[in-house]
């Protein structure tokens, strides 16, 4: 099966590398960039407003283009970070503890080259992992009834709540807002209309598109505008002297890229996401590394760290997301409600029904990556002045694209209304601590989990055995509960070790 | 973010903001209880009704929803929600994009947008009239250039639209 699949990835490198497909990287990454870089805009919100100019293209160009835009994005939260002092994207907050005390000594160039070889590093070590693990999910997962489809589901939405640093209460909260926001309007099973309260326009219920554009797009531009945000950074000169010089520094700190590949991925795959992850990452290098008092002066592995295991997570989400069909990011829901749009369901029979679309996506993983490095190294000085132009002209040019953006999912004015409600929902829940990457998941995935849980009770006459029914199913859910369970269980180790009580 | 939180300055208490959500996480999960009670949530002819799982939903909701307020009224009340000065930042931009979004609908996107932008930059930005102008009629025609004509995605179009003939 393995060679047969490295036939599949060499027609699939075949795929990616048309030219056309080429340019569509290209401008899929310089997009990505400008979105990472621009606060307000982010992957998902950035993927979320595009996806609609790809409805005319052929799915895997389509797929190309989005997931492009979501390298470059992952690329360009970097350079805010270092230069800026202000993270573009929440998983590079990380970044910026060693990047920009990098820069105001005059390092600036060093910083950038270690973050986005970093970035390479992980995302390239998750390829890796997607092309030898996710066929083999995809195959085991093609045994999974209904049952075992919600117990996957389950298990993706209880490690949200073991993982998340957000209170669980609000966790829980935040995710059933989304579950309920799925229900509203035509109920497949039985064709009822529910949850609408007689109003036309909820018929069609909540697109997540206009939630994510709503929640992250305006939401952010609110955030931003109560910090009174002021840019003032360094200039960023990257001459391939100074990449040379900073590559041949890099292996020394193999051991902590290989460390935080492996958390990135874990993180990824569980959808814990890329800022969990950069954040460990960090943690973990700082206390293991010689020089870990120096940390956040400026230390070049202190970059290393959160941007490989960013990228790594970021990456590994695609996996869950094609072998499984559970996405492990907001942009990767995004990502898969755009596969349903294009008619593919996303699943373990994707990678039966369409090969060819799967394996063209992964080889443009790897081409992906390799354009966005050397675009992103050149193209420095660009973005960076972008970040010059005042805010007072990028936010309102940002509200006419996420309202472009909201309107052109469905063509309707109603959802450019519901984005701006879901804009004030965002800044208000953002403020109070509820975590809005599960919100979005639920709404894409609500439909779907509550299929499988009304079909395995379908099967059991109504009992809930159903889902302890085998050893399959019982496993995912027990490893589930442990995840949903994991901050009780934290407070009881720590109780029986005699500390304070302390939730993780 | 961190800095806005009891420095110095008056402004709503974050402990008002937190009960205040979680009134509100509470309201909406009654709204989806009632929902759900008035298409069935018990077990029908056919498997679980239509508002069987929302129904399910809706309690988890009205749990955690609880949990909060209880966390909510524990939180410490010195803590300010943001400072009224932060607010005021915030309304500035609310306010005009709350009247945009709900001028579209009549005026079609184009003039909103423009009209958007000649606010944000004349009135927040404090820019003279020709760049404002500049910048408001440039992205705008942009927009319509590389959507409608390249990509052929029609954008809400308003009166003035029509009486140009676009």
């Amino acid at each position: 099966m393995i060679a047969e699949n490295f036939t599949y990835l060499y027609h699939g490198f075949g795929i990616a590398s048309d030219p056309f497909n080429i340019l569509l990287m290209v401008i899929g990454i310089l997009l990505g960039v400008i979105i990472g870089v621009l606060p307000g805009l982010g992957g998902a919100n950035g993927v979320a407003i595009l996806l609609p100019l790809t409805f005319s293209m052929s799915p895997t160009s389509a797929i190309i283009l989005l997931t492009c835009i979501y390298w470059g994005a992952l690329f360009g939260g970097a350079i805010t970070s270092v230069l800026f002092n202000i993270p573009g994207e929440p998983w590079s907050v990380a970044t910026t503890f060693d990047g920009h005390p990098m820069a105001r000594s005059g390092r600036a160039g060093e910083a950038l080259t270690a973050a986005f070889t970093s970035s390479f590093v992980g995302a390239f070590f998750a390829i890796v992992m997607i092309t030898l693990i996710a066929p083999l999910v995809a195959q085991f997962a093609l045994q999974f009834g209904p049952a075992e489809k919600f117990a996957v589901y389950f298990l993706a939405f209880a490690s949200f709540v073991g993982m998340s640093k957000e209170p669980p209460a609000k966790t829980i909260v935040s995710m059933m807002i989304g579950f309920a926001l799925a229900a509203v309007g035509l109920d497949m099973v039985t064709g009822q209309l529910r949850l609408t309260f007689g109003i036309t326009e909820l018929l069609n219920g909540f697109d997540f598109l206009i939630a994510v554009i709503g929640l992250f797009g305006i939401g952010e531009i609110l955030l931003t505008m109560e910090e009174g945000l002021e840019f003032r950074g360094k200039a960023a000169k990257i001459d391939p002297r100074v990449v040379w010089k900073t590559w041949k520094t890099l292996p020394r700190f193999w051991m902590t890229s290989l460390r935080s590949c492996i958390i990135g991925c874990w993180m990824g795959i569980t959808p814990a996401g890329a800022t969990p992850a950069s954040f460990m990452s960090y943690g973990i290098a700082k206390r293991m590394s010689k020089n870990g008092k120096n940390f956040g002066n400026g230390e070049i592995e202190g970059v290393v760290a959160p941007e490989t295991a960013a990228h790594a997570a970021g990456t590994a989400a695609m996996l869950p997301m094609l072998a499984l069909g559970v996405p492990g990011s907001p942009t990767a829901a995004v990502l898969l409600g755009g596969l349903l749009i294009w008619g593919l369901q996303p699943g373990p029979m994707l990678f039966v029904e369409q090969a060819e679309f799967v394996w063209g996506l992964i080889a443009s993983m790897y081409l992906g990556n390799i354009v966005g490095l050397i675009l992103v190294l050149t193209t420095v000085p660009l973005f960076a002045s972008i970040l010059r132009i005042p805010f007072s002209i990028i936010a309102p040019v940002i509200l006419v694209i996420c309202a472009i953006g909201a309107y052109t999912v469905n063509n309707n004015v109603f959802d450019v209304l519901m984005m701006m409600v879901f804009g004030v929902l965002g800044y208000l829940l953002k403020k109070t601590n509820y975590p809005l990457a599960p919100l979005v998941l639920a709404i894409v995935l609500g439909d779907s989990a509550e299929e499988a849980f009304r079909q395995a009770l379908l099967y059991s006459g109504g009992s809930l055995t159903v889902f302890w029914s085998n050893g399959l199913v019982s496993s995912i859910m027990g490893l589930g509960v442990v995840a949903g369970l994991w901050p009780l269980i934290a407070i009881l180790f720590s109780k029986l070790r005699g500390h304070s009580a302390q939730p993780a | 973010m961190e800095q806005a939180h009891g420095a110095g300055g008056t402004g709503p208490k974050q402990r008002a903001v937190e009960i205040g959500t979680a009134l509100l996480t509470l309201l909406f999960g009654l709204i989806v209880l009632y929902g759900s009670y008035l298409v069935g949530v018990g077990w029908g002819p056919d498997g679980p009704q239509a508002g069987f799982f929302p129904f399910y939903i809706s309690l988890i909701i009205l749990g955690c929803s609880l949990i909060n307020l209880v966390q909510g009224m524990r939180e410490e009340d010195r803590t300010l929600f943001a400072e009224w000065g932060q607010l005021g930042q915030v309304l500035k931009v609310l306010i005009p994009s709350c009247i945009y979004v709900a001028l579209v609908p009549f005026l079609g996107i184009y003039l909103p947008s423009v009209l958007l932008i000649l606010v944000f930059m004349i009135w927040l930005g404090k820019y003279g009239w020709p760049l404002a102008m500049a910048v408001a009629f440039g992205v705008p025609a942009f927009f319509y250039i590389t959507l409608e004509r390249w990509f052929l995605i029609p954008l809400p179009k308003g009166p003035i639209e029509a009486m140009l003939g676009l």
